[in-house]
């Protein structure tokens, strides 16, 4: 085994970083890879919370890189998936307590023994991101159909090519097919057309998410969700399969069409 | 043996080409040729490229002066090999053939490129948090994506969507112009003049931006 080491990031906040990493590796592991995630967010740890893990943390990702333990002792088995493991963060510290080369070095030790090494980003364009990035093999930008959050991924996109990490992979997450087809949010295409990168996923708004990281149980292990289903999909095209993207925006006939042609500005 | 070497006729005499070869061999096949059509070529002026070859100057040396006693002159030496020329220029030959004729020239067609102005030339596109700036023009082959920023001392050019900051005429000049694919920044300068993008309907077309009047205008492109 040797282990690809994907990062998730996005530059703004609160686009679902967080929730993709833990559903994508939820989705990976069920698929019986072997897994770990490195919650990169030190100060404001969340991944620990959505995967459901937080009670069980003892060590975290700074004791093991200021040596106070080992890096086995820090990492969390999933009792409901036994090949998913977590390295949560430091809640008590910041991202100066790591450095990127402290993740490189990291991931190298981890790489022999998995199959995917998921590190969730923090937001931001600092030393967080930097950390988050340097280990990577593959970036993953993750952004809301949204003026604001594109406006930021690409920001982020430059600088992931910047620092020779490219080309990412995007997700665009929190679709509404209704407000799409009214013209109030941007399509797919709009953002790609911006972005320019490939894309890897979409996920439609489903309150159901929110739901799930609530109780740390990730929607991508419930089989009746859509949002879950776009998680296990991306998890299918990151291990190599061809998984055509799910129908969200399907256009109605001629009143679609006619809305699209009346719709003011242009985006 | 097949004669690789060509002569044809230039403006400054005769332009030998020496084929590939030993250059003994070629030289003597030269020198062959050249006694056979010696009063065709009688007075004629050589210049004679050898290729890849290193010469010696015994050897450059030698082919003049061979070829003086024929009654041609050697007056430049063509060569792939940076040390033949120098070999050549210490012997006071040439090395390379002189410029067109005057009337051959091309007539430079009358640009707003004075001496000393520049432009850059940028073939990607520029994103979000990306500032490019240069004294001179700068012409885009790509988009340039809003929160990114292009701020030059003359004119910009965009093939492609701008969407957004610019500045032309940064360091003050008023002549200066903005033309886009796609004019659609955020918010357009020229020199001090400011002005924001009105709310487009219809399809994007080529437009340049100036100052007329001291105000901001745009207009679609029309080379006329």
């Amino acid at each position: 085994m040797e282990a690809k080491v994907i990062t998730i990031t996005s530059g703004k906040g609160g686009v679902g970083k967080t929730t993709a990493t833990a559903n994508i590796a939820a989705a990976l592991a069920t698929d019986g890879k072997r897994v770990v995630c490195i919650d990169a967010d030190i100060g404001l740890r969340n991944l620990d919370v959505v995967l459901g893990l937080e009670n069980r943390i003892v060590y975290d990702l700074v004791d093991v890189v200021e040596g106070r333990c080992r890096l086995r002792q820090a990492m969390i088995r999933d009792k409901r998936l036994p090949e998913l493991f977590l390295i949560p963060a430091a809640q008590t510290r910041d991202k100066s307590a790591v450095t990127p080369s402290d993740m490189v070095r990291l991931c190298d030790e981890l790489r022999p023994d998995f199959d995917y090494i998921l590190v969730d980003s923090p937001a931001g364009i600092e030393r967080g991101f930097r950390n988050a990035i340097a280990p990577a093999d593959i970036v993953i930008v993750i952004t809301n159909p949204e003026v604001s959050a594109v406006r930021d991924a690409d920001r982020i996109i430059g600088m992931i090519e910047a620092e020779e990490k490219g080309p990412a992979r995007l997700i665009i997450n929190r679709i509404k097919p209704e407000m799409v087809r009214r013209g109030d949010m941007l399509a797919t295409n709009d953002v790609l057309e911006l972005l320019a990168i490939e894309l890897i996923g979409i996920i439609p708004d489903d309150e159901n998410v929110v739901m799930s990281t609530n109780r740390g149980l990730p929607i991508s292990m419930d089989g009746k969700s859509k949002a879950g289903q776009a998680f296990r999909n991306i998890a299918c095209r990151i291990n190599g399969e061809q998984v055509p993207f799910m129908d969200l925006e399907k256009r109605d006939g001629f009143f679609g069409k006619l809305s699209r042609m009346i719709r003011p500005g242009g985006a | 043996m097949i004669s690789t070497i060509q002569i044809k006729g230039i403006r400054d005499g005769l332009l030998v080409s020496l084929g590939e070869g030993d250059w003994g061999e070629v030289r003597d096949e030269l020198l062959t040729q050249v006694s056979q059509q010696a009063d065709f070529l009688k007075g004629a002026r050589l210049a004679v490229d050898v290729g890849n070859r290193i010469l010696r100057a015994a050897e450059l040396g030698e082919l003049r002066d061979t070829l003086s006693e024929q009654g041609l002159t050697l007056w430049a030496v063509l060569s792939n090999s940076p040390t033949t020329e120098q070999t050549a220029q210490t012997l006071g030959l040439a090395t390379r053939l002189s410029k067109p004729r005057p009337d051959a020239q091309v007539t430079p067609v009358e640009t707003r490129l004075q001496g000393g102005e520049q432009a850059v030339l940028v073939k990607r596109t520029l994103r979000s948090g990306f500032s490019l700036q240069f004294p001179g023009h700068i012409v885009i082959l790509g988009d340039v994506n809003p929160g990114a920023e292009v701020i030059a001392g003359g004119d910009v050019v965009v093939w492609g969507h701008l969407r957004g900051t610019v500045h032309a005429g940064a360091e003050g000049d008023e002549t200066a112009i903005v033309c886009a694919l796609d004019l659609s920044p955020t918010q357009l300068r020229i020199a001090s003049q400011i002005a924001i993008t009105p709310q487009r309907r219809g399809k994007t077309i080529p437009e340049m931006a100036r100052l007329s009047d001291g105000r901001v205008i745009a207009e679609p492109w029309n080379p006329k």
